[in-house]
């Protein structure tokens, strides 16, 4: 079979989820492939966030399993901290950022969690003398366009600024795994070019990644596999090309956006 | 608004210098204010340190602890059995002392650490009044309830003994054949404030207090960052902790009784109180709001009716008496009132406490602005 030479990183088989009486997800099947984007769409209730949610772990399906690369996530009581240091890291629907740090400092603690793991007592070691992790900071601000900024308060940048040194606090741990969940949702035009060009260059550096987005510009533009879902079910999961002619997907979307 | 930046060592060394300068030279400046006696020093000293401490856990990480009294209170009468049983010589009563209250910390503030914001308060100040109301009734073989514990001449104190050391007359806490009373307590307070001082500002420019300030700043990235928040936030409770515990010990060498007001609520607002009023997150500012809070109680406290018919009395009787009728609320007993007041207007006038002040004023004079969190 073609499996083998195919690399999962992230698989999820049978997987089903029940709020009350509502059915957030039925039967779902996915598999992400590595170095691949792969983009999940769907209208609003879909089930994008639950299915999201439950890939890390942090919801405990009612059947089904869950596998990232070596490691069990069904159990669903994951940490946020443990799903990190597996090698997952999550750029948000509303930039989480340390707005009261600069630049410099918020991709500073992303990448001293990735060397350090969950706790680290060090209490009498100088800032100062961690040159190896400020110059590989400096060097990603620089790669973002930021490194002029370095010095400021992340809480004064732009939205479309924010998401992007996310992004950087999210790249400079060099993720297994890199989730985006709708990483231009209320940003202008400009911004989401600029997003897009960004995860673009990331994309030559054949990172995996799982997109959730609204807009169709962004995820024909980016996403090598796409699976729509609607109504807690994968309708539909192929190429861009297969997808923008399904008639499924257009029976979903009928008047909520152009395909 | 706070930064933690990686500032020059050299920067570092004269900050310390000066702080060290300062602290060691009050008695001479002090007497200038009117503040130059050592009991009143003293007191300056080992709330500094309170403050200090309480700072590092309230300042960097954002979680407010309302009973960090209980740390002072357990600090005193681990000296001041440590005095009764063991020695008058201060160093193994410090010892105990922060060894103890981090034991207390560490099991308070792994279990108000289960919870954050409010609620987080809302357990340190119920642990807080357990412990009070435990000292002052329930576990009176240990606290001598409410009379207080005192060292009283017939105490064991094994060490001394061994070593032949006689007290005479009523016993006062030494450091190796030095008297710690008056101006010699007042440097041994004022050599650790230094020391605490210089902790300090290690943990500021350390990637552990970078991470601090993560957790205050932002949880849910911290979380998602790769950390777990709860060892970091219980570090840095029970390094707090060990800094009121030594507090509570200086208070108990330099006046050896202790006694269960201590730990309870109004000592653990006090120290909310001149954090806030020096500046949340500086450096120095919880030093500066410690000793600003004591000086002004010690004006204030001291003014009675007396006082104040004398300093009205170049004025019209019937004017002078309307004044000290208006006035003498504010003074003697009631002199909380005034710190309200005052406390008031500074966090209105100056989120960002006394410090934010000094920024704006040497702001005004041209000079570049001091970054937050350097100084």
């Amino acid at each position: 079979m073609s499996e083998t030479s195919r690399n999962i990183v992230l698989s999820i088989r049978g997987v089903n989820k029940t709020f009350g009486g509502l059915k957030a997800l039925s039967n779902i099947d996915l598999e992400i492939e590595e170095g691949k984007t792969h983009a999940i769409i769907g209208p609003n209730g879909a089930g994008k966030s639950t299915l999201l949610n439950t890939c890390i772990g942090r919801i405990r399906p009612d059947s089904g399993s869950i596998r990232f690369l070596d490691h069990d996530l069904t159990g669903g009581n994951m940490k946020p901290h443990d799903i990190n240091q597996l090698g997952i890291s999550r750029v948000f629907q509303t930039p989480e950022i340390f707005p009261e740090l600069s630049l410099l400092n918020n991709v500073m603690i992303p990448a001293f969690a990735h060397k350090e793991g969950i706790f680290r007592f060090n209490p009498f070691s100088a800032l100062r003398n961690e040159k190896a992790i400020e110059e590989e900071t400096m060097s990603l601000l620089e790669d973002f366009g930021m490194a002029d900024q370095a010095h400021h308060h992340a809480g004064n940048l732009s939205r479309g600024n924010k998401r992007r040194l996310e992004l950087a606090m999210c790249l400079i741990q060099h993720p297994k795994l890199l989730l985006l969940d709708e990483p231009t949702a209320g940003m202008a035009r400009h911004d989401t070019n600029r997003t897009i060009e960004l995860l673009e260059k990331i994309k030559q550096s054949g990172m995996t990644k799982v997109i959730i987005e609204h807009d169709m510009h962004v995820v024909f533009s980016l996403a090598d596999r796409i699976s729509v879902l609607a109504q807690g079910a994968i309708i539909a999961e192929g190429e861009p090309n297969e997808i923008k002619g399904h008639p499924k997907v257009r029976e979903a979307y009928l008047g909520s956006a152009e395909i | 608004m706070q930064t933690i930046v990686a500032s020059s060592r050299a920067r570092d060394i004269l900050l310390l210098a000066l702080f060290s300068v300062v602290v060691l030279t009050a008695p001479l400046w002090a007497t200038t204010i009117g503040a130059g006696y050592p009991d009143l020093l003293q007191k300056f000293a080992v709330f500094g340190l309170f403050a200090i401490g309480y700072n590092l856990l309230f300042g960097l990480t954002g979680y407010l602890s309302f009973g960090h009294a209980a740390f002072l209170g357990v600090g005193s009468y681990a000296t001041v059995w440590s005095f009764k049983l063991l020695t008058m010589n201060v160093i193994p009563a410090v010892l105990l002392s922060v060894a103890i209250s981090a034991l207390f910390a560490l099991v308070i503030g792994f279990l108000s650490l289960r919870r954050t914001g409010i609620y987080f308060s809302i357990l340190t100040l119920a642990f807080a009044q357990m412990s009070y109301n435990l000292a002052y009734s329930v576990l009176t073989p240990i606290t001598n309830g409410e009379t207080g514990l005192r060292v009283l001449r017939n105490d064991p104190r094994v060490l001394d003994a061994a070593l032949g050391v006689q007290v005479e007359g009523s016993p006062l806490a030494d450091l190796f054949g030095i008297t710690l009373t008056g101006y010699s307590g007042f440097y041994f307070c004022a050599l650790l404030l230094i020391l605490g001082f210089r902790v300090s500002l290690r943990i500021f420019r350390s990637p552990f207090g970078m991470k601090l300030v993560a957790i205050k700043s932002n949880q849910t990235r911290m979380e998602y960052t790769g950390f777990n928040p709860q060892p970091y936030l219980l570090s840095a409770f029970v390094i707090s902790g060990m800094y009121a515990g030594l507090a509570g010990s200086l208070m108990a060498i330099v006046d050896p009784l202790a006694g269960a007001e201590r730990m309870q609520w109004t000592a653990s607002g006090e120290v909310v109180l001149m954090t806030i009023l020096g500046g949340v997150g500086t450096l120095i500012g919880p030093v500066i709001g410690a000793a600003t809070i004591k000086y002004f109680e010690n004006i204030f406290s001291s003014f009675n009716d007396q006082v104040l018919q004398q300093a009205f009395d170049f004025l019209p009787d019937w004017l002078a008496d309307f004044m000290v009728t208006i006035i003498s609320p504010f003074v003697g007993d009631g002199w909380h009132l005034t710190l309200g007041a005052l406390f008031m207007v500074i966090i209105i006038i100056l989120p960002g406490g006394m410090m934010e002040g000094f920024r704006r004023i040497a702001a005004l004079f041209g000079r570049k602005p001091v970054k937050e969190g350097q100084a």
